[in-house]
């Protein structure tokens, strides 16, 4: 799927070369990775801290043969993925039940609205305490990460309902569930998608820092390692790598949406 | 089934298929009263306490009667409360402890820093790069570059680039407000018509008058959205940045007391941190509601 | 298909927002017959979608009742129950967007377990295919034009053989030359089963090329203020805008509508 992605990128480029914002983005790029290096060369303060970008790539060629790297993208993914999962499960029929239900919302929304606030990366140390292993309570915050998203997207996309699809839908002569089914789950279907997408950003957010704080493996971890051990390229190959991670995990969800909801390519 | 006007989400309760419409109108036109007084008389605040203190029980059950695995390493609400507000703690933080107020000082002041630098560098450079093209087309490449890399991803490089912790956490948590900052203001500019630009072009407006009476007025409500939720994203950050590099404040309180094992102090400073959060961003948006009148009016 | 006569005697309705009444409809009494095309003519906001409301049973009257065939429809703290005999096309058109362009036709007789599924096809088809729409059946919404969208929402509300056919100033936001093409499309409609139609606008050549009775509103709040009689013949068409008998209709019109226009104007009313 991914690679497919990219063809049809590529397909696109010859027209693209000929625009002016193009040639400028290039120009962009080069210039900020010319101005990184001459920073990490002459030393300068602050920036010249961080390794320049030959050291990063010529770490990264290096990584890239190594089992424990992909091992780390490996345990990362799988913690993201089971959150993620975990997280839609719980979250969407709640976030369902809490758009239809006046009830239901009145009496869970004060309390959703108390934690929610609370920073993810807060829960680390009362998730350590309480789950058994350690693989659990990084799961359980980054599970915490997307399900307050995910929920708050739906009760907020149920809400923005256009009115004028309820009441055709019941002019035609439709049923209370024929609306649920047919009407507010279609009509919510794309905000619940924003919700996972944003969901997803949050997760990788969550998992990074928690493998910092909590754990010896994955690629929060392996960044962390960097530092720690005075491999310094490391961080920066950290970081990137974990870019593209979340990159990649946030358009695998944004082509999953549009396979749910075909009715918004033709916009 | 009733009328009241507390609930978020009056789509959903005007479904005309329900009995909903039939009792309100006659109720309302007989005892005129305030919509708080109306509110406090549906069962709406009922059920909003009902649902905390439901919570409050179930984890009393779970963690202090029942003790079941794996809650009873908890400490329950009683205990936790109890301490917060001790005149003599046990473990040395309670609302009438210094160190309490410092810890919260602290973490505020860092966010109140780096959001203020946030907010100077981020609003005016996403206006300018949804105002001219130029800028935006080489700007805007290194930024998408940038952006996928969440923002505790850059905790040791944030380290290793400051001298001094203290700089390096108020680095990231300018880092995590600084984009939601940028990306919304820059969004605040491209969601004005295009036509208000040549109806005041051809009105003989200058470019700083266009800056000022178009750009500005008409990204507001963006950018303080924006705001909003770089408030939320600088704490998310500041957290992470106590945590790890942190020598005071409430994410370090936490992971401190983790480590010392003074449990109930985790959750006061879990409490605390949501208390202070969300006060945060009330402010921001009564001030984005001060500022920006004519939306208000217009909705 | 039944009769379709509506009674509006005496409908009255106060709003209610934050205990500030506000007066939609103010005693409003109309009779239309079964199979009129009566068109209702109004400064903006000045209650006519409340009484178009009122009919399909999106919401109840503080006052007074509509009647449908005499049967009684709607009365104070009994509002209608919305259904497939009224159907409504809305202002800004209210075409499911998540599913296609056949799936909405065949929306209604599914959902009230009329027709199965095969047969509701086939007979959305041959709906679309008479409408000239049969090109577009597996699109959807979002990628038609609006004028496509809009014939597709009056064949979704025709699928269900409804008596009364409501219509909340359907062609609105079209440009003229669609619209043209868009009341000969209606006329056709109606010419070819007769249902009692309800059309709100406020455009007099369209109230008046379209109608059998044109009724004027007063500004809120709403009643009528007087009944114009359009004996046009039928099939109309386009050429009949040059006869003299319309430019007469059309003038009396004007001059009743500008003296509201005028007044709803100076009072200020937003536009709704």
């Amino acid at each position: 799927m991914l690679w497919l992605m990219i063809k049809r990128r590529l397909k696109r480029l010859p027209k693209l070369w000929r625009s002016q914002t193009l040639r400028r983005g290039i120009i962009s790029i080069i210039g900020f990775f010319v101005i990184w290096e001459l920073c990490a060369r002459f030393k300068v303060p602050v920036l010249g801290a961080v390794p320049s970008p030959t050291e990063v790539a010529l770490c990264l060629a290096d990584q890239i043969n190594e089992a424990y790297y992909w091992h780390s993208w490996g345990s990362s993914m799988v913690r993201i993925l089971t959150g993620f999962v975990i997280a839609q499960i719980l979250g969407v029929p709640l976030g369902l039940l809490l758009g239809f239900s006046r009830k239901a919302r009145e009496i869970i929304f004060p309390l959703i609205e108390l934690m929610r606030p609370v920073p993810p990366l807060a829960w680390v140390p009362v998730s350590v305490i309480f789950w058994p292993s350690a693989e659990m309570s990084m799961i359980f915050v980054t599970f915490l990460g997307a399900f307050f998203t995910v929920v708050l997207n739906i009760v907020e996309g149920i809400a923005a309902i256009d009115e004028r699809y309820i009441r055709a839908a019941s002019s035609l002569g439709a049923s209370k569930s024929d609306i649920f089914w047919h009407v507010m789950l279609p009509a919510s279907l794309p905000s619940v998608l924003v919700g996972m997408t944003v969901g997803m950003g949050i997760t990788w957010c969550v998992v990074v820092a928690a493998e910092m704080i909590a754990t010896n493996t994955g690629l929060g971890y392996l960044t962390w390692r960097g530092y720690v051990a005075g491999e310094f390229p490391m961080i920066v190959v950290g970081m990137l790598s974990i870019g593209l991670a979340g990159y990649i995990s946030s358009g695998l969800i944004r082509r999953i949406g549009l396979m749910f909801t075909p009715w918004l390519e033709s916009r | 089934m009733t009328d009241n006007p507390s609930g978020i989400i009056p789509a959903v309760e005007s479904l005309p298929l329900a009995e909903a419409a039939t009792a309100e109108p006659q109720a309302a036109a007989h005892r005129p009263r305030g919509p708080l007084a109306k509110w406090l008389t549906s069962p709406a605040p009922w059920l909003n306490v009902s649902g905390i203190l439901g919570f409050l029980l179930l984890w009393h059950l779970l963690t202090t009667v029942l003790r079941l695995p794996l809650f009873d390493k908890l400490p329950g609400p009683l205990e936790t409360v109890g301490e917060w507000f001790s005149r003599n703690p046990t473990y040395g933080i309670s609302v009438f402890t210094v160190e309490y107020y410092q810890h919260i000082g602290l973490s505020c002041l860092r966010v109140f820093l780096a959001f203020l630098l946030a907010t100077a560098l981020g609003v005016p450079l996403g206006l300018l790069m949804g105002w001219k093209k130029t800028f935006c087309d080489y700007t805007f490449p290194v930024l998408e570059l940038l952006r996928p890399i969440p923002m505790l991803a850059w905790v040791p490089l944030a380290i290793l680039m400051w001298p001094g912790r203290e700089t390096s956490i108020v680095f990231l948590t300018f880092l995590g407000s600084f984009f939601a900052t940028l990306l919304n203001s820059w969004l605040g500019v491209k969601s004005i018509d295009r036509s208000y630009f040549r109806a005041a072009a051809s009105l003989g407006a200058s470019e700083s008058l266009l800056f000022r009476k178009i750009v500005w007025p008409g990204a507001m409500p963006f950018v303080f959205t924006g705001l909003q939720i770089s408030m939320g994203y600088a704490w998310f950050s500041l957290v992470a940045g106590e945590m790890l590099a942190g020598e005071f404040g409430l994410g370090y309180l936490i992971w401190d007391s983790y480590i010392l094992v003074q449990y109930p102090v985790i959750i006061i400073a879990m409490f605390t941190l949501g208390v202070v959060g969300s006060l945060s961003s009330l402010i921001i948006r009564l001030v984005g509601n001060l500022l920006i009148k004519w939306k208000v009016k217009e909705a | 298909m039944g009769l379709g006569a509506i009674s509006v005697r005496g409908a009255t309705k106060v709003y209610n927002p934050d205990e500030a009444a506000i007066l939609a409809l103010d005693n409003c009494s109309m009779e239309i017959g079964a199979g009129e095309f009566s068109v209702v003519v109004g400064p903006s906001g000045c209650g006519k979608t409340t009484l178009l409301n009122a009919i399909a049973g999106f919401h109840d009257l503080t006052g007074g009742e509509i009647l449908l065939d005499g049967a009684e429809l709607s009365s104070p703290g009994r509002p209608a129950k919305p259904g497939a005999d009224r159907i409504v096309v809305f202002q800004n058109g209210a075409l499911f967007p998540w599913m296609t362009i056949l799936e909405n036709v065949t929306f209604g007789p599914l959902a009230q377990g009329r027709l199965g599924p095969r047969e509701a096809g086939a007979e959305a088809l041959a709906m679309l295919e008479t409408m000239g729409l049969s090109g577009i059946a597996s699109d959807y919404p979002g990628s038609v034009s609006s004028g496509m969208r809009r014939r597709a929402e009056i064949a979704r509300a025709m699928m269900n053989r409804p008596k009364v056919l409501l219509l909340d100033e359907p062609f609105r936001a079209m440009d003229a030359l669609t619209k043209t093409v868009a009341h000969q499309f209606l006329l056709e409609v109606y010419d070819r089963t007769k249902p009692t139609v309800f059309f709100i606008t406020h455009d007099l050549d369209e109230a008046i090329f379209l109608a059998t009775k044109v009724y004027i509103m007063t500004t809120r709040p709403a009643a009528i203020k007087k009944v114009l009689e359009v004996d046009l013949p039928r099939p109309r068409s386009y050429k009949l805008l040059a006869s003299a008998q319309y430019q007469a209709l059309r003038q009396e019109c004007q001059e009743t509508v500008r003296a509201e226009a005028l007044k709803a104007f100076t009072a200020g009313e937003r536009e709704m």
